[in-house]
């Protein structure tokens, strides 16, 4: 049927082997091009595959108090990853691994949902800064769910309750605003930096230098071994001016009343203490804040996150009839101004009243400033004019920055004719002076102008650079460069007539002594302290009537007090917001300036002991009704040099202070 | 009928290069799944090699023809088991293409359709002989290969189902088309290729991202280009001599997807260079030269026709994996025969040649 001799022409199984060879031809032409002419390139494309560079992150600096006393820390935090690609079903473990986390599933659902278009490789943050519970929980349970992942990093422990917390600052991710400004061209997305306060001001120095190690890894990004490293230089510890126990009084003298404390020593402009309020809590930044909890502190109209004693600009009320005393005695014009107070006077045809109802009677400069008689002042302030009291205030540093080592700090306003003209494009009225007379109208300052102006005086003229870290810890040309980023009055010696310095000074001393002054309830005893008391109206009388509402604005409470009078060791200034009258911020001084005083008698009399003990200054995880667990035991706490750190916990060093009834019995001051 | 078959007409020489090519896949199977979870794979691909050793010698000693006579009947059994795969078949990774056995073996028809297809178009031709191909025998030659392969397409395994349009090429080429027809025939496929391009009907979405992305490989290096795009830096990383055995990192760091299998060329050119591959794609050469050379000397048209089949396919892999590996052509899935890692292209490789052998041996008949 089927013809089995058929057969065919060679050729054409001759033409198959020709196309067989140029098949073969072209493909060891491919291969010549790849492995030999790209060979190079493509060895780069597989070294760069397999070599992942993984950073490492170096220590922020800490920060320590004036003696030494840690302040910032860091704590070696762990955090929870979920990676996905462990071929195990996770979902399934979600609600074992919530409870052993902490969390709830619909926490975790949300994460994943979140990460959802991110690639399978790239391991999910579940949870930052898990506690040593949840790390152990982790640990036991490796086998059952190889999906959980613990990644070491060094994250910044501050103080608890957001002690010194404006001061100190705190850190974040840096800012798209940032990452965009060649200042800042060191730094790369994803970096920590300081964002507020002496971390963002040092934060140069704080942050130290990254390294990197470069690690081999396999597709799925797991390490498979290690190459070089490049080891990190960690950031340098910074010394603050700040003095713990000073700081503490501050701390507890403000409370929870808004406003600003700033102690300086008026010699140096090293900066005591520094609090504001409201307060917040920099470690929830250090754990990355939610969005939530940002918004909040945002758009709390009480500012949390402005730091009120070189940020808030208000009047300065009646604590800036001290630069009008200087003004005054300076231009010969306050020494034999006498004027008979009747609770009132009249002045460029409108009647002023004085804050107190049936007046002064007969006033001088002295009893003008310890009794803060505004007619007194108005009447000088008619006397000298604005272009002299203008010219006074700027040179005490009104309307200017000081120049503290801080980020952000305001100016505050000196009104004058020439700065009414370019704002306002109008001319200044002789009668807008009297109320400039009194440290209202369009007179703004910042607490730390008003201590570095007021405690100038005091010290004969001589104004010195409010800051927080000692220059001397700083590079000779960090240094300048830190005096070019925050520019300001600076160092400088405004002459002043030992006689009108005296008087002054004298009149403040006065202020304090019952009997005399507006300030009796903040007389120490046994110690020269000097002040003055202010209430700033937060808008005018006028309009306060217009609006209706005079009683329910309360008046800002000023306060500027030092110690001793002349040449003072110490300087706190007061912003006490709402707190109506000066004399209840002058309370809050007093006890400022006699924890500074009762520490540097102890200091004089070596009561304080030389070997420090640890105080515990709270944790992240604190939680002092329930015993801290670890491991799965109760665990006593370490003590003395132990540890610095243990479980979160923080401990500051502290010096144990004898009792000593000597103390208050020494005589102080002069 | 039969005369005298003897073993000393076996081919031992093509068997030579066969076990050579198929050493080299061990080692290299070998290296490239050791710190992988298919870690021991290249024991398995020995039991398979020896597995198919066996099977090409039974079926080296069936002789061909009585394979042609049957033919019907095996195409038909083809056929059914290929809508059975529809049907009932395992699905994998998105394919049906397996059917489960009792036994727990997985048995994937659509392989061995390709050896059924070869001894078919052969028969085909066979009854053609002697006369010049009319539209009519054109066409039914095309619906004997276009059924299985609609049938393979549907599972979807656009792969496999390439493999198929060789053996009809050759069949259309021997069995004496005329220049005329073969163009016309060459422009109408260009035509419908474009037409079922455009229609998107036939051709899932990730199966024309597959075939475009070699062009562009960077376009995508996350996606549909990652695979041709690490296959392409395993190649080129390897250089002249290669990195040496188990020493690639593409491979061994699981960069380069799959390479035991498809990519099996991918990994070796990076442990053994330009040089290593010149060696593979001569051995490869020296194989089918030794084939075509067993078609010239084949006893009649059908011996011939099964052995240039064979060849067909082999060519027709060959190229197509080793092109998709180096960027010439796009990702298909076929794998490298005798190179790649799996007992269905193992045992059809060894089946084929067995028929080979057969046809070898009976060339003195007559």
């Amino acid at each position: 049927m089927l013809n089995r001799e058929e057969k065919l022409p060679g050729f054409k199984l001759t033409v198959i082997q020709y196309v067989i060879v140029a098949i073969l031809l072209i493909l060891v032409f491919g291969l010549w091009r790849l492995q030999v002419v790209g060979a190079e390139n493509y060895h780069a494309l597989a070294e760069a595959n397999r070599i992942r560079k993984v950073p490492i992150l170096a220590p922020r600096g800490k920060l320590f108090d004036r003696e030494g006393r840690l302040l910032v820390d860091n704590y070696p935090s762990i955090s929870c990853y979920l990676v996905r690609e462990q071929g195990h079903d996770y979902m399934a473990d979600l609600p074992m691994i919530a409870r052993g986390l902490n969390m709830t599933v619909d926490q975790i659902v949300a994460i994943l949902k979140k990460y959802q278009l991110a690639p399978k490789y790239q391991p999910l943050p579940l949870k930052q800064d898990i506690t040593p519970d949840e790390h152990e929980f982790i640990e036991a349970h490796r086998d059952e769910f190889p999906e959980l992942e613990t990644v070491e990093e060094q994250r910044r422990l501050y103080p608890k309750d957001g002690f010194a917390a404006h001061l100190i600052g705190y850190v974040g991710e840096v800012s798209e605003d940032m990452l965009n400004d060649p200042k800042y061209a060191y730094y790369e997305p994803g970096d920590v930096v300081g964002r507020s306060g002496v971390e963002q001001s040092y934060d140069a120095m704080l942050r130290g230098q990254d390294g990197s190690q470069d690690v081999i890894v396999d597709s799925h990004g797991r390490e498979v071994g290690k190459l070089g490293t490049e080891h990190a230089v960690p950031g340098k510890s910074l010394k603050l001016t700040i003095d713990i126990d000073i700081q503490r009084a501050a701390e507890n003298a403000l409370g929870d009343r808004n406003g600003a404390i700033i102690a300086m020593d008026p010699h140096s402009g090293e900066v005591l203490a520094m609090v504001s309020r409201p307060v917040f809590d920099p470690n929830a930044f250090a754990v990355r804040i939610g969005r939530d909890e940002w918004n909040k502190l945002v758009t709390d109209p009480e500012h949390p996150l402005l730091n009120k004693a070189i940020q808030a600009q208000l009047a300065p009320g009646s604590t800036f009839k001290i630069i009008m005393a200087a003004a005054g005695l300076e231009e010969g014009v306050a020494q034999d101004l006498k004027v008979h107070c009747s609770g009132g006077v009249s002045l460029f045809g409108t009647y002023q009243k004085c804050w107190v109802h049936g007046g002064h009677g007969e006033v001088n400069i002295d009893k003008g400033i310890y009794q803060s008689c505004d007619v007194f002042f108005y009447t000088l302030a008619a006397k000298l004019g604005i272009e002299r009291i203008a010219k006074w205030a700027h040179a005490f540093g009104i309307g200017s920055k000081t120049g503290i080592d801080l980020p952000n700090e305001v100016s505050g306003t000196m009104p004058s004719a020439e700065w009414k003209m370019r704002l306002f494009h109008q001319k200044w009225y002789p009668g807008e002076v009297t109320s400039v007379g009194i440290g209202q109208g369009a007179v703004t300052a910042t607490p730390v102008q008003m201590a570095r102006a007021l405690s100038g005086i005091a010290s004969g003229g001589a104004l010195k650079r409010p800051h927080v870290i000692f220059p001397d810890e700083l590079p000779a040309d960090y240094r300048k460069a830190m005096y070019d980023t925050f520019p300001g009055s600076g160092d400088k010696v405004v002459p002043i007539d030992p006689a009108s310095w005296e008087t002054i000074t004298d009149a403040m001393a006065q202020v304090m002594q019952p009997g005399y002054g507006t300030d009796p309830s903040a007389h120490l005893e046994g110690i020269d302290f000097a002040g003055k008391t202010g209430s700033a109206q937060t808008m005018s009388n006028a309009l306060a009537a217009r609006l209706g509402h005079a009683h329910s604005v309360k008046d800002n409470a000023w306060f500027v007090g030092f110690a001793p009078r002349r040449n003072p060791d110490i300087v706190v200034c007061i912003l006490f917001e709402a707190g109506e009258h000066g004399k209840l911020a002058g309370r809050l001084a007093a006890r400022v300036i006699a924890a500074y005083v009762n520490k540097q008698r102890r200091l004089e009399n070596n009561l304080i002991a030389k070997t420090p003990n640890k105080v515990d200054v709270g944790a992240i995880w604190d939680n002092p009704s329930q015993p801290k667990i670890f491991g799965g035991k109760q665990v006593v706490k370490p003590q003395g040099d132990q540890a610095e750190m243990w479980g979160g916990h923080f401990y500051l060093t502290m010096p144990p202070v004898k009792t000593s009834t000597l103390a208050t019995a020494m005589v102080g001051g002069n | 009928m039969r005369r005298f078959l003897s073993f000393r007409d076996f081919d031992w020489t093509l068997l030579g290069f066969v076990l050579i090519l198929s050493i080299i896949s061990i080692l290299e199977i070998y290296s490239a799944t050791m710190h992988t979870k298919f870690v021991g794979f290249h024991k398995m691909q020995m039991l398979w090699l020896l597995g198919g050793l066996g099977a090409m010698f039974v079926f080296s000693v069936i002789d061909y023809h009585r394979l042609l006579e049957f033919i019907h009947w095996i195409y038909g059994f083809c056929i059914v088991s290929l809508i059975a795969v529809l049907a009932v078949g395992t699905k994998v990774l998105g394919a049906r293409r397996w059917i489960k056995l009792p036994g727990g073996i997985h048995f994937q028809p659509s392989e061995w359709v390709k050896l059924v297809l070869i001894v078919a178009i052969a028969r085909y031709f066979w009854g053609l002989s002697g006369r010049e191909l009319t539209w009519k025998d054109i066409f039914k030659a095309m619906a004997l290969v276009g059924v299985p392969m609609l049938l393979v397409l549907k599972q979807p395994d656009l792969g496999t189902a390439l493999t198929y349009s060789p053996v009809l090429l050759v069949g259309l080429f021997l069995g004496g088309i005329d220049w005329k027809k073969a163009g016309i025939i060459i422009l109408v496929g260009l035509l419908a290729v474009g037409v079922i391009w455009k229609s998107g009907k036939v051709l899932k979405p990730y199966q024309k991202a597959r075939l475009t992305s070699f062009m562009n490989p960077d376009d995508d290096p996350k996606g549909s280009g990652y695979q041709i795009r690490q296959s392409l830096i395993a190649v080129g990383d390897g250089g002249v001599f290669g990195r040496g055995a188990t020493k690639g990192t593409q491979t061994q760091g699981d960069f380069l997807p799959i390479p035991y299998t498809d990519f099996i060329f991918a990994a070796f050119c990076e442990e053994h260079g330009f040089i290593g591959a010149s060696i593979v794609l001569l051995l490869y050469f020296l194989i089918l030269m030794r084939l075509i050379q067993n078609a010239q000397t084949a006893a009649d048209l059908p011996g011939t026709l099964i052995v240039m089949g064979v060849v067909a396919v082999l060519i027709f892999q060959i190229a197509v994996n080793i092109g998709m590996v180096i960027g010439l052509m796009p990702v298909t899935g076929i794998p490298l025969p005798l190179m790649s890692y799996g007992g269905s292209s193992v045992l059809f490789t060894f089946l084929a040649l067995g028929m080979v052998m057969n046809v070898r041996m009976n060339r003195f008949v007559n």
